[in-house]
């Protein structure tokens, strides 16, 4: 995975969306091994302790579990992941509709606006 | 108990206040950032830490005891300049620091080396300065020390070389151990870092995890730092 952190914000709260989006996504798919934390962090190029809260909210979140001496797996919960997706979904489409706001765009306009971008697309 | 703690510890350089009125503690696990500009007393108090310099007032405790012998057993310091004898090679270099250093983990420093390709022969003075400070730095992280004293680890070096180094620091990490970071160069070291403490002509400025500086101010601590430091 490449990191990459915003200026602002706490950098364990940026690994857990980065997570999550990995998960919804299926890049890292259910039941997969999940690095460990020296690993992450590493990786990351984070500290240890940063690495380690951002596994312990995953796992808080029912999002990854561990396994005594095995390590952290991503759930096979289909219904957790789903709803995982549903709420970055929720967060793309808010900040989306906030920008085409500022442009003026809303409503009805923005759901023409829309379905003619998707179409031109298909097209393409 | 605290790897190290400071009490009122000020040092005068004739009538100049290296430090004044430190207080601090370090606790174990933690990679401690001491940040600050030039000449706002880092280095000072790194020196004291191992025992170079002596306080002028107060205290600098390590693991409870005053800096000496006993202290230097557990820790491990990466000087601001290169001090490696030159005309050794990497090889006898490990053999030197398992001499003085009991806690030295020749087959740790030994497999650093080699990821790096430098070869056991290979005579200091013939490496770039690049490599000669990833050299110093690995015999620093071999010790299994219980408090790392890095002063400047990552000034004069390329980009590639601070990450190196960096990452180094990270997979050397242990609980039981805490890492002391002074630089100025805070963009590159903040993600490695649990807590920061701003330092400036020899007074605490800000301490603090730095996490918390990033979620509740919502800037990086270099940014942060920028404005603590205003000129």
């Amino acid at each position: 995975m490449e990191w990459r952190f915003d200026a602002g914000g706490a950098i364990y709260a940026q690994m857990v969306e980065r997570i999550k989006e990995a998960i919804a996504s299926g890049a890292m798919a259910p039941g997969a091994r999940v690095p460990a934390v020296r690993e992450l962090a590493i990786d990351a190029g984070v500290n240890p302790n940063t690495a380690q809260r951002a596994l312990a909210e995953l796992e808080r979140e029912g999002l990854i579990y561990a396994v005594r001496t095995s390590g952290r797996f991503v759930t096979e919960d289909e219904g957790a992941i789903e709803t995982v997706r549903r709420e970055l979904a929720r967060g793309h489409a808010e900040s989306f509709i906030t920008a085409m706001a500022a442009l003026g765009y809303s409503g009805a306009e923005l759901e023409a606006f829309l379905k003619n971008y998707i179409r031109e697309k298909e097209e393409e | 108990m605290a790897v190290l703690t400071c009490r009122g510890l000020t040092k005068k350089f004739g009538s100049t206040v290296a430090l004044d009125g430190v207080d601090m503690t370090v606790e174990p696990g933690r990679i401690v950032g001491l940040l600050g500009p030039n000449g706002s007393g880092k280095t000072t108090l790194i020196k004291l830490a191992n025992g170079l310099l002596t306080p002028g007032a107060g205290e600098i405790l390590i693991d409870g005891k005053k800096p000496g012998v006993e202290t230097k057993k557990i820790v491990s310091y990466l000087p601001e300049r290169s001090c490696l004898p030159d005309w050794m090679t990497a090889g006898e270099l490990m053999g030197f620091y398992r001499d003085f250093y009991a806690d030295f983990d020749r087959d740790a420093a030994a497999g650093m080396l080699s990821r790096l390709s430098i070869e056991e022969k290979q005579k200091i003075k013939h490496m770039s300065k690049g490599t000669r400070e990833k050299v110093q730095l690995i015999m620093v992280m071999a010790r299994r020390a219980g408090l790392y004293l890095l002063d400047e680890p990552i000034g004069g070096v390329d980009p590639a070389a601070r990450d190196y180094i960096l990452n180094t620091i990270i997979s050397s990490y242990n609980p039981s151990a805490s890492v002391i970071i002074s630089t100025h160069l805070i963009a590159d070291v903040e993600k490695v870092l649990d807590d920061v403490i701003f330092i400036s002509c020899g007074k605490i400025m800000l301490a603090a995890p730095a996490e918390d500086i990033r979620e509740q101010r919502g800037k990086s601590v270099d940014e942060v730092f920028r404005e603590v430091f205003k000129c």
